[in-house]
């Protein structure tokens, strides 16, 4: 792990520069290991890195390095606690999924068997960030990668299930977006006055559940 | 709340300890003007006050109140940079920014609203934290205040809005050349708590994809378009757009007084001037 500046009051952990679960692993360890230090604000994961936003009036560059290796040393042997599993239903295709047909036509697939492939599949919630809790999912069966759209859609419905590329993702709130639209879930992925508001966290496994229809 | 004005939300400094969970801080945009209008009428300066953008609203005070207003003068009824005593029943109606975009009002003892996940803060993109208030929304002063009420301020400090930015090198500093630094940019109207837009010459955009890493509050991103946006209160948690730059803490107070049309420059500056001037700033708000 190498320790660089991002800002005046934040560094980065760098852990790698590849996504694989092995480097998720090495964040969500110093992720849960400085959750709560004093002088430690806010923790950002992502997928090879760490960034960690420190308070400048407590701390300094050296002495938020100094107390960032000395934690992650002494938690070093902490087990990993076991993931969550959690169950997305989603309704494929039609008005909800219209981008279904362009990931079965740029797979040579049919329609049934991009969902058949894509609910059989665990996923594994790398972390989630961007705008709004946005969980960004490993897993995806090869089959099913999509490049992103041209051009970003200017609205995106909550609850719309996704493949961008490689990657798997569902859009916790209505928002703009690249990514190819397959089904919607009618689950609240969101909610302001939860605590936390995401239903998905980093470490989560997660499964879609295929279903008919649902009240959005 | 006899008007609520263009935007008026209820605000501390942040709520911190969620990001991983893809919740930025939030917070008050000028997090300067805002803990001087709470050390003034004798609240710890966390203490929730409103944050006003651009056009100020109409307050009604059914009981009396000490209050202090600092940041961009709204057409204040009342002087900037001190304690005023409200009596029951006086209105306070403020108007237009004359310059800067955030004014902010403390009341003595605090505003008593409930803290979501430890703040008062409301997350206007998100809805975490509530909602901007509305006409008709009653708010009740808490009983936190710590102190006497302070003296009122004897040198205003500047509030001009627009101006230059200090920053010190973001993390693909080395991906970009020194344009950023060379040019004038305008603040686009599509700004607001989450971003400041800023449109101008474009900047060479690396080439190159990068996997998303976590951004921190004042990265200056560039996307392929090469208009930078300089991340703000609500930004996303994370991103994979490259940032040169990375706005200093201490002028994070004039982010939050920038307006659309307003011209901004970068300069660059180590990490070690970056630290005495927030020190700097520090000492100013411990002599109140």
């Amino acid at each position: 792990m190498t320790i660089r500046p991002a800002s005046d009051c934040a560094l980065y952990l760098v852990f790698g520069e590849e996504i694989s679960p092995a480097m998720h692993a090495a964040v969500a360890r110093a992720t849960r290991a400085l959750a709560g230090v004093r002088g430690l604000r806010n923790l950002h994961p992502a997928y090879a890195s760490l960034l960690v936003d420190f308070d400048p009036r407590l701390l300094t560059h050296a002495s938020a390095a100094a107390l960032i290796r000395d934690t992650l040393d002494r938690h070093s042997a902490d087990p990993a606690p076991e993931p969550r599993h959690v169950e997305i239903p989603v309704v494929y295709g039609g008005e909800h999924g219209p981008d279904l047909s362009t990931v079965a036509r740029h797979n040579g697939l049919s329609e049934d068997r991009v969902v058949e492939l894509h609910a059989s599949a665990a996923y594994f919630v790398y972390f989630v960030g961007f705008s709004t809790c946005f969980p960004y999912l490993g897993g995806l069966p090869a089959e099913l990668a999509t490049p992103r759209l041209d051009a970003p859609r200017k609205h995106v419905p909550a609850g719309s299930v996704a493949i961008g590329g490689a990657q798997a993702g569902i859009y916790p709130l209505a928002s703009p977006g690249g990514w190819r639209l397959i089904g919607r879930t009618p689950l609240d992925l969101f909610d302001p006055a939860a605590t936390p508001p995401p239903r998905l966290r980093m470490g989560d496994i997660v499964r879609f559940i295929p279903i008919r229809e649902a009240r959005f | 709340m006899a008007a609520p004005g263009f935007l008026t939300t209820v605000q501390d400094l942040g709520r911190f300890g969620w990001t991983h969970y893809g919740i930025s801080a939030s917070g008050a945009a000028d997090p300067f003007a805002f803990r001087a209008a709470n050390l003034l009428v004798g609240n710890a300066e966390n203490a929730p006050a409103l944050e006003m953008t651009l056009t100020g609203g109409e307050f009604v005070f059914e009981q009396p109140a000490t209050v202090a207003v600092a940041g961009s003068d709204f057409t204040s009824p009342v002087p900037l940079w001190q304690a005023v005593e409200i009596a029951a029943g006086a209105a306070l109606r403020f108007g237009p920014a004359r310059t800067g975009a955030r004014c902010y009002l403390a009341i003595r003892g605090g505003f008593d609203v409930p803290l979501v996940m430890g703040s008062a803060s409301v997350h206007v993109m998100t809805g975490v934290g509530g909602r901007p208030l509305r006409k008709g929304d009653v708010l009740a002063a808490g009983d936190a205040a710590v102190r006497r009420p302070r003296p009122a301020v004897r040198h205003a400090p500047a509030y001009s809005g627009g101006g230059e930015l200090r920053v010190t090198p973001g993390p693909q500093a080395n991906l970009f050349g020194g344009e950023l630094y060379a040019a004038e940019y305008t603040v686009s109207e599509e700004s607001n708590r989450m971003g400041i837009r800023l449109r101008g010459e474009a900047l060479p955009a690396p080439a190159g994809g990068m996997i998303s890493e976590g951004v921190a509050l004042g990265a200056v991103q560039v996307p392929p378009d090469g208009q930078p946006i300089v991340l703000f209160v609500e930004h996303q948690t994370s991103g994979g757009y490259p940032k040169p730059a990375n706005v200093v803490s201490a002028d994070f107070r004039v982010l939050g007084q920038l307006r659309p049309r307003d011209h901004v420059t970068f300069r660059g500056i180590t990490m070690e001037s970056a630290e005495l001037l927030l020190r700097e700033q520090e000492q100013w708000l411990l002599r109140l």
